[in-house]
């Protein structure tokens, strides 16, 4: 009795210090947030008054109603949208096939390419943006076609990094779908390409979508590709363009930046709180023993 | 429907053999289980025979034809897996029907085959659920419904008991014999327990070492194994292995246990073992159920003997003796009523008719 009566008590202080931690990580990262919707409901005069910035004295949606009512933010919005929406689907197209191909078939090198396709990640985008940009200008030069200052650039230039770590998460997936039932299906009849559609896509679900939430969250947050790649009001993306239009010179306007800002968060959060269910159910239950 | 030929088949992975070279005829309609320790290369001659695995040499026949390069899928055959490998997110209809399918066959075919299938497995009320609302026992039966809807020329079994419990596992092999006595497909069933072996096959190939040591009916290699190994891997408890010495008795011959026990040979068995007179060291080999209790009227070939016991298991309806002859452990299974008492001497005899005798050296039973 006595031990199990300690156990108890370790079990609710493990519980007293998980809420402790958590409610810390809770408000750190749910105060700048939080700040940003509180701007947003405010006047530039209150803004730049004394007051307390914890408490909306006047709300006001002029901010969002200017925004919304403005051409340039519609068409960033419309930008990025199109954006991650392609560079998602490219991003698929390749990943499966490429993280199939790497966790199943065993070929030469197969296990290089596997290592080398995550190094290409953790090279940092810092690093490629000027030699990428010295690529599209020669291919201007020897082709003609105008790549720079393009918003379709970004389409080329997202996958770069959206690819590596999709690819990479779901080479892990695969490699959790138990042998024996790409054989079961190969005995089935099954061509490779029937076995990735019929088998793997469906109970790999789970990761392909954790890799579909990181590929659209990279392209829509991506900063320093559109800043360096574009530059003309009507070729912006969301981020890059805030900053552009919305800080003239020395000018901040913090209610519509923030407004902004929080509007644009708002696509990948929906994402986030239909795809959870998905991301978390465990489709691979009951595939095998257990 | 179709026998299935095995050529001098090799396997290397690189440069480890895993199977060193293999002939085997398994007939029409026939049941053979493949058994041994693990690693003794039963399961890669299974998937060898699926098509899952390249052979390095030798040929593989199914039917009359050498399948040595048809894929998985042309070979007709179906397998069942240790782990079921059912499509998790297919309810069972769609897990049975996914080869049908696959070969576009007419939606009624399909309904009918697979019916049929849940029919003889009694599944027909499961179809509509999905793998993780089965119990193990009823995955298992799902697995095995798969490769009856496909009516292949083989089926091929790869351990597929081992994640079932005891008892259930028990009754999912009376399970496998009903099936295969209703649909009589050719059948090669792996398996390291050797009790599975011995219930479920028509003929049993016991490997050892990427060989094959001997192939035979159940009661062919508990009555007269061709090898030590085989000797000591069917029956349980195993048969016991006591060095021994073959010497000229008056009349005939004797083996020789220890000082005090030697046993004459069997008179039916002199000319075999005269040969072996003097010749290298020898095995004495006898199972535990041929070592029992003195009884009042003794058998011909019974012979009795003394030793006292060093621990008795009561299993019920026998009690399992173990006693040490010249330091060697041996086992025998006398009656619960005989009166076994650890450290009290106890009067035994050996039935020789039953008993086997093994050149150490080359581990074969003469």
């Amino acid at each position: 009795m006595a031990k199990s009566r300690s156990m108890k008590d370790d079990r609710r202080r493990a519980m007293i210090w998980s809420y402790f931690f958590l409610c810390i990580f809770v408000v750190f990262f749910l105060t700048p947030p939080f700040y940003m919707l509180l701007t947003s409901f405010k006047s530039n005069a209150e803004i730049a008054s004394a007051t307390s910035p914890w408490w909306v004295h006047a709300p006001t949606l002029d901010n969002y109603i200017e925004l919304l009512t403005t051409e340039t933010y519609l068409t960033f919005f419309r930008n990025s949208a199109m954006v991650s929406v392609l560079v998602v689907a490219i991003t698929m197209a390749i990943s499966i096939p490429a993280a199939f191909a790497l966790s199943r078939m065993k070929f030469w090198g197969s296990g290089t390419l596997a290592t080398g396709v995550f190094l290409t990640y953790l090279i940092p985008e810092t690093l490629l943006f000027i030699p990428l940009f010295q690529i599209f200008v020669w291919v201007t030069e020897f082709t003609g076609i105008e790549l720079i200052n393009r918003w379709y650039v970004l389409v080329i230039l997202y996958p770069t990094l959206t690819v590596p770590f999709a690819t990479w998460i779901m080479i892990g997936y695969f490699a959790s779908i138990p042998k024996e039932l790409d054989e079961a299906a190969l005995i089935d009849g099954a061509g490779y390409l029937q076995i990735l559609t019929r088998i793997f896509i469906p109970v790999a679900l789970p990761g392909i979508i954790a890799a579909t939430i990181f590929a659209f969250t990279v392209s829509w947050a991506q900063f320093l590709y559109p800043l360096a790649f574009t530059t003309s009001a009507d070729q912006l993306v969301l981020p890059v363009g805030i900053i552009t239009t919305l800080i003239r010179g020395d000018v901040f306007t913090w209610g519509q930046i923030m407004t902004g800002a929080l509007l644009g968060a708002a696509p990948p959060l929906i994402i986030y709180a239909f795809l959870m269910d998905y991301y978390i159910a465990g489709l691979t239950a009951g595939a095998t023993k257990g | 429907m179709a026998k299935v030929i095995l050529r001098k088949v090799v396997k290397n992975y690189d440069d480890t053999p895993a199977v060193r070279g293999i002939d085997l005829e398994i007939a029409d309609e026939e049941f053979v289980v493949l058994v041994g320790p693990s690693g003794c290369g039963k399961s890669t001659t299974l998937r060898m025979i699926a098509g899952l695995e390249d052979i390095t040499a030798g040929d593989i026949l199914i039917g009359e034809e050498v399948v040595n390069d048809v894929p998985p899928k042309d070979r007709d055959i179906a397998m069942v897996f240790q782990n079921y490998a059912l499509y998790p997110h297919m309810t069972v209809y769609e897990n049975m029907s996914f080869g049908l399918r696959l070969k576009k066959a007419p939606k009624a075919e399909i309904a009918r085959r697979v019916e049929n299938a849940a029919r003889i497995l009694d599944i027909s009320e499961l179809l509509e659920r999905k793998p993780k609302q089965l119990s193990g026992g009823q995955r298992q039966r799902v697995a095995m419904g798969r490769a009856i809807v496909r009516d292949p020329k083989v089926f091929l079994f790869d351990e597929p008991l081992s994640n079932l419990d005891a008892k259930l596992r028990v009754q999912m092999r009376t399970e496998i014999k009903k099936v295969h006595q209703k649909v009589r497909t050719t059948t090669v069933y792996v398996t390291h327990d050797q009790v599975e072996a011995m219930t479920l096959a028509d003929r049993v190939v016991v490997m050892n070492g990427g060989l094959i040591e001997q192939v035979g009916t159940p009661n062919d290699l508990y009555h007269f194994p061709a090898t030590r190994f085989v000797a000591g891997f069917i029956g349980s408890p195993a048969m016991n292995f006591i060095p021994c010495k073959l010497e000229a008795a008056a009349g005939g011959l004797r083996v020789k246990l220890s000082e005090a026990i030697a046993f004459p040979v069997p008179a039916n068995r002199v000319e075999r073992y005269k040969a072996h007179l003097g010749a290298g060291k020898l095995l004495f080999g006898i199972r535990p159920e041929h070592l029992i209790e003195q009884r009042p009227h003794a058998e011909p070939d019974q012979h009795p003997f003394e030793v006292p016991l060093e621990v008795t298991e009561p299993m019920g309806m026998e009690t399992l003796v173990h006693f040490l002859v010249e330091g060697t452990e041996v086992c025998g299974r006398v009656n619960p009523n005989a009166g076994a008492l650890a450290g009290k001497p106890m009067k035994l005899v050996a039935d020789l008719a039953n008993m086997h005798l093994i050149d150490e050296a080359s581990g074969r039973v003469l």
